[in-house]
């Protein structure tokens, strides 16, 4: 091993000048969002008497509260159906050396290349039919068919590298397969199953488009499109704006940095396979 | 591990018709069932609403009445011949292009930075990396304030004397899209930089070292042992920022609008404009086709890049 040079000294110094500078934005977001708007000094100049007025005002005026939980709703339900479903597709598809399966694992991976954009208009008419129009569990019922290739490519890569002794061993013991199943294979997925959720979680959390055409005008906004909706109404008033955005972003940020190792792992490793 | 699976005999194999009924021969005829949940909404969500896609793309169907007619091409003739269409695709795939080249220029550069010796490299992958998570909607109205004529971005530029540069960052029709890649790219570089980051911890040490000893300078070793071994996570990260690119729609929504004009329009706020703003329903699937066309020929090009590389590198 090395030791730590004067190179390595100046390397550090750019790095931290770079990430300065790259999280200059975030620093602005929440320095504007503790002002008081009658305050004319400049968004980047430190502010003197931080208030949380506005974190008052806008957590009322932008009905962030029950963004926040429909947002959570969608976000845990989808996830939930994404795991179970893919995982259990996976298992036949990743273990069967039939023609079926091989069939079946390709016209899966074709939802890879398919755009959602495609499917969001036809999918609107069905959707507004089933009178799910409005309602969160129209996106729940979106996100868990659009996001099976995905999930079910992730879980496949990671069972077929995986030795079938354990599951083997119980279906000698009498277990049908659905218990082998549940009681070995999917406790054995769960470093897949922690991206499967992680990349899916920031996916559904973060979408914008189709909440935006199949909630629009409904009450029960998610947090992209309240954002956007209170973006639209207070455009003048930044301070109240910016603590509505801090606000927005607190759940997803919070659960990054809880979780950020295994995040950054997770991506990384999801990606690669 | 090809060579493992291999060994054994493939497990869901039915069994010889002359076996006597057993529970173990119920196996393969019931593990398809697994299948069923996935397939149907993935059929349901996907499958069914894009072949119907693909053939509304063909009829002037308007998003309400049941009454459709089957005209031919007519909506991509149409397509071609919309100056705003033919721009607004034209812009989605230099914008694309531009986001991919940039975006994983810089997170190689990042990644190679917090891989090396210093002190603070995790911290500063923890910083890095935090936009790549935070809702594109946020940081679109984050930088619509900070791109304003007199916002942050400005008035630093005055502060470090560069204030010739100064500009209306969004509402000059020139200016305007570039503005919206610059975000993107401020977003997602510490994306790419996690993803090559992973590469790089898979190069390992002592050939790098050795390297090192037999006198390879720092530009040399890049581009003779890290580079190569990094490909894999090259191909995902020019994968992954492409087609990103492509469906470009929240921050370009949320800043711009698309405007001034049309000067920031892509395909996708194309797409959502003519549907839900101008009621042409068909037409508006006929450019999502078109998105398709290029998402589909772009991705499965480097998918079979990919693959070539893979197995050179065997």
């Amino acid at each position: 091993m090395r030791s730590y040079s004067w190179r390595t000294f100046v390397l550090e110094l750019v790095m931290l000048a770079v990430t300065v500078a790259f999280a200059f934005p975030l620093y602005v977001l929440v320095n504007l969002s503790l002002r008081d708007p009658q305050d004319p000094s400049s968004a980047a100049s430190p502010t003197t008497s931080p208030t949380t007025q506005n974190y008052a005002d806008a957590w009322q005026q932008a009905g962030l509260g029950g963004a926040i939980a429909n947002s959570a709703l969608v976000t845990i339900a989808s996830v939930v159906v994404i795991v179970l479903v893919s995982s259990l597709a996976a298992y036949p598809l990743a273990r069967s050396t039939a023609a079926w399966s091989r069939a079946t694992f390709l016209l899966v991976m074709l939802g890879l290349l398919l755009p959602f954009q495609l499917a969001l208009l036809p999918l609107y008419q069905t959707i507004r039919d089933l009178h799910l129009l409005g309602t969160p569990w129209a996106l729940v019922l979106f996100y868990s068919g659009l996001q099976v290739p995905f999930a079910t490519f992730l879980y496949v890569g990671f069972l077929r590298a995986m030795p079938r002794d354990y599951e083997e061993a119980a279906l000698l013991d009498g277990c049908s397969p659905f218990q082998a199943f549940r009681s070995v294979v999917f406790p054995l997925l769960r470093p897949v199953t922690g991206t499967v959720v992680i990349l899916n979680a920031v996916l559904v959390w973060n979408d914008f488009l189709t909440p935006l055409l199949y909630l629009s005008g409904s009450t029960q906004q998610t947090i992209p499109v309240a954002i956007f909706g209170f973006l639209g109404q207070y455009v003048s008033q930044w301070e109240l704006v910016f603590a509505g955005l801090v606000i927005g972003s607190l759940p997803i940020l919070v659960v990054y940095f809880a979780m950020q190792r295994h995040i950054i792992k997770g991506f990384a490793g999801g990606l690669k396979g | 591990m090809p060579a493992r699976t291999r060994t054994r005999p493939a497990q869901s194999a039915p069994p010889p018709l002359d076996e006597p009924p057993t529970r173990r021969r119920r196996r393969p005829g019931t593990l398809w069932l697994f299948l069923v949940p996935a397939l149907a909404l993935y059929a349901f969500v996907v499958l069914i609403p894009s072949g119907r896609g693909a053939l509304l793309a063909f009829t002037d169907w308007d998003g309400l009445s049941p009454d459709r007619a089957w005209i031919g091409l007519d909506n991509f003739q149409a397509i071609l011949d919309d100056e705003d269409a033919r721009a607004a695709v034209g812009q989605t795939v230099l914008v694309a292009v531009a986001i991919m080249v940039i975006q994983n220029a810089i997170g190689l550069l990042l990644a190679l930075g917090v891989n090396s010796r210093i002190k603070s490299r995790n911290v500063l992958r923890v910083f890095l990396f935090a936009p790549a998570v935070m809702t594109p909607v946020v940081v679109g109205a984050l930088w619509k304030n900070l791109l304003a004529p007199d916002g942050a971005v400005n008035w630093a530029l005055d502060t470090v004397g560069l204030g010739s540069l100064k500009q209306d960052w969004l509402g000059d029709p020139n200016v305007a899209i570039w503005s919206v890649v610059g975000v993107v790219v401020w977003q997602f570089a510490g994306y790419s930089m996690v993803i090559f980051l992973a590469g790089l911890q898979g190069v390992p040490q002592d050939v790098y070292e050795a390297a090192e000893v037999d006198g390879a300078g720092p530009v040399r070793r890049f581009r003779h042992v890290v580079f190569p071994l990094l490909a894999p996570a090259t191909t995902i990260n020019l994968m992954l920022s492409i087609i990103g690119g492509l469906k470009l729609f929240d921050q370009v929504w949320v800043m711009t609008g698309g405007g001034p004009g049309h000067s920031s329009e892509t395909l996708s706020t194309l797409i959502y404009k003519d549907a839900f703003q101008f009621g042409e329903f068909a037409y508006s699937i006929a450019l999502a086709v078109v998105l398709t066309i290029f998402v589909a020929l772009i991705s499965s090009g480097q998918y079979w890049l990919l693959r070539r590389q893979e197995e050179a590198s065997r």
